[in-house]
């Protein structure tokens, strides 16, 4: 059964990918405008350039060209960087999957336990909690990375924009891993915040209603102390909401990254592609949405097999 | 929480007709002796409320300094011969109060735009999905299920980055609105299809049937009103990402064109580290848009808690 739900989800990946990558070749190349027109003023060169890059030939052709390199692995040649798209977009998404991991991690050690705090706990620190969490959503990646930013500038306490400091090239791997380290909390920061916020949320309201059950309640009657009655018997329930937030996040999470890349200059995915619809360069644009669209659907085939996998009854039925 | 949400849309449809009044200098008018003027403090003097006028102390450094021999009254209390600068003064030396003033009226504007035309069509092509069924249900649903998949801001910036880059801003209101629709009805409709999919079962609709009510009557006069709640719930959270749409947009250059005061444009002149430590002024539509969302998201609360 689970093996019937990944096929299908994979085929859902496969068709995702497809649509988004020729819908955005296709978008870009009926666009008004090419490439060429900011490569060169004069119009004579531009034709020549026009007849180099394939851009006289009829739509069709180019298309199906470009599908016949995908099936060879051959994503093309971007026309801005005179680069493979293939070498270049591995390096961007990897800067995009490390920010967006940090980001969702961060998140995680940050929401998951003020939440389950805030849901069971008395006092003012819940309440305390649970209105700071409020102005954390409220802060969207972009207002947040602004904030960040004016707060980096005028403390100095970390580096603002990009991902390594000029002349890192000349840093050993170690020195590389402390400056990289030095710039990832700000955009991480600005992507987390509204993450954790909501995230602390829904941990709260789901752990409060599962410590409401007869069975912890019944737990403790045998003897477990609150706390681990909680952790062990309400907490684990309680998950199953939480995790369920996890597949929407992933799309706020890649919306968010582009803005948080553009504001603090982070070297990713989504500037690549914003650069390459810009300058209109055609195969960079199309495998940056494929790119794009693949990480989605891996995102959120993890988010839907661990929501899967928290449920016991799925875990026993797969066993059995 | 319907009540209150159908204030706040009422509130910032004020905001954005009104605003424009409030401003106390033209949106474009730029005082050249006053680039990045700091905000000014009114105080309280001889029963009245008055600021310093600001005199450049140091050209290199483009910094300012109030001159405490004399005072000037608010922009809307008198006139005077020297700006008065409440929130500070842009890169041009324009006001920011006052572009955050015009910057209303067009960034929710475009946003009330764009989510009653969402509202509109989600309303619609959700009611008649869940109306007809069959085949109909299936591929509304499909499509609206597939847009619901992409990450929002990267559909909006491929369809905005494939349109021609340089547009006057009329044509660019229309645009943008036209593509926050395309990616914002799925949202409306997918809960409207829900509704209307159990309510056509109801009596009340085999009655009017049985009256004479065609299918679009009832429709509109019987099941969409059915949905009103669900509608309202929809607008207070498609408005605020809308904004938020609006100034990001802006903020890459896909926007409005500069001249034009808008929250995305201001943030887009005031988003560079320099200019961000320096002049932090410039950053009051990010505080602008902030407020906007908590106040959705207090609106959105409470009804977190009455669901247990």
């Amino acid at each position: 059964m689970i093996g019937r739900y990944l096929l299908r989800r994979l085929g859902f990946a496969v068709l995702l990918v497809f649509v988004v990558s020729s819908a955005s070749l296709l978008l870009t190349r009926l666009a008004p405008g090419d490439f060429t027109e900011q490569a060169s003023d004069n119009p004579a060169e531009r034709e020549r350039l026009r007849r180099e890059l394939g851009l006289d030939r009829p739509l069709a052709f180019q298309y199906f060209s470009w599908l016949g390199g995908i099936v060879r692995f051959d994503f093309g040649q971007s026309w801005l960087y005179s680069r493979p798209v293939k070498a270049l977009i591995a390096d961007r998404a990897l800067n995009t999957a490390m920010l967006a991991t940090v980001a969702l991690l961060l998140a995680t050690a940050i929401g998951v336990p003020l939440g389950i705090y805030s849901g069971t706990a008395r006092g003012p620190g819940r309440w305390l909690v649970g209105a700071i969490s409020v102005l954390g959503i409220s802060v969207p990646p972009l207002i947040g990375s602004l904030l960040l930013v004016f707060i980096a500038a005028r403390t100095g306490w970390f580096p603002v924009g990009g991902m390594t400091s000029a002349g890192g090239l000349d840093l050993n791997w170690s020195q590389w891993l402390a400056d990289l380290a030095h710039h990832l909390p700000v955009p991480a920061l600005a992507l987390g915040i509204p993450l954790a916020a909501s995230l602390e949320r829904l941990q709260s309201q789901a752990i409060a209603a599962a410590s409401r059950e007869p069975f912890v309640a019944a737990s403790r009657a045998r003897g477990l102390e609150s706390t681990q009655a909680l952790l062990r018997h309400a907490w684990p329930v309680s998950l199953r909401p939480v995790l369920g937030l996890y597949g929407v996040m992933i799309g706020s999470l890649f919306s968010g990254s582009f803005v948080v890349e553009v504001v603090t200059s982070w070297p990713g995915l989504g500037r690549l592609m914003f650069e390459a619809l810009r300058a209109r360069d055609l195969f960079l644009v199309a495998g940056c949405a494929a790119t794009g669209a693949l990480f989605l659907a891996i995102g959120t085939l993890i988010a839907d097999l661990l929501l899967a996998w928290s449920d016991p009854r799925v875990r026993a039925g797969d066993e059995a | 929480m319907i009540r209150r949400a159908a204030i706040l849309i009422v509130v910032l449809s004020a905001a954005a007709v009104l605003a424009p009044a409030l401003a106390p200098y033209e949106a474009g008018r730029a005082f050249r002796e006053f680039l990045h003027a700091p905000p000014m403090r009114p105080h309280v003097e001889g029963g009245s409320v008055v600021v310093h006028p600001l005199v450049l102390a140091n050209r290199m450094e483009q910094r300012f300094e109030p001159d405490r021999s004399r005072t000037v009254p608010l922009p809307w209390f008198g006139a005077s011969d020297v700006p008065v600068f409440l929130l500070g003064a842009d890169d041009f030396g324009r006001d920011v109060l006052s572009r955050l003033l015009y910057g209303a009226r067009t960034s929710i504007g475009l946003a009330l735009v764009a989510t009653f035309g969402a509202v509109l069509i989600g309303a619609l092509a959700g009611a008649w999905a869940g109306y007809r069924g069959g085949w109909v249900d299936e591929s509304v649903m499909r499509i609206a299920d597939f847009v619901l998949v992409l990450p929002v801001i990267y559909v909006v910036l491929v369809l905005r980055a494939v349109l021609p880059l340089v547009l006057p801003p009329l044509t660019v209101f229309l645009l943008v609105s036209w593509i926050f629709i395309l990616v914002g009805w799925p949202f409306v409709a997918k809960g409207v299809r829900a509704i209307v999919a159990v309510e056509r079962q109801r009596e009340y609709v085999l009655a009017a049937h049985s009256l004479g009510a065609g299918h679009g009557r009832i429709i509109v006069r019987h099941l969409l009103p059915a949905c009103t709640g669900h509608l309202i719930v929809q607008a207070t959270l498609l408005l605020p990402a809308f904004i938020l749409a609006e100034a990001t947009l802006s903020f890459v250059g896909l926007g409005f064109p500069d001249p034009v005061a808008s929250w995305g444009t201001m943030l887009a002149g005031a988003g560079n580290y320099n200019a961000i430590a320096r002049f932090p002024w410039t950053l009051a539509p990010a505080i602008a848009i902030f407020a906007i969302v908590l106040a959705t998201n207090l609106i959105a609360a409470p009804r977190d808690q009455e669901s247990h």
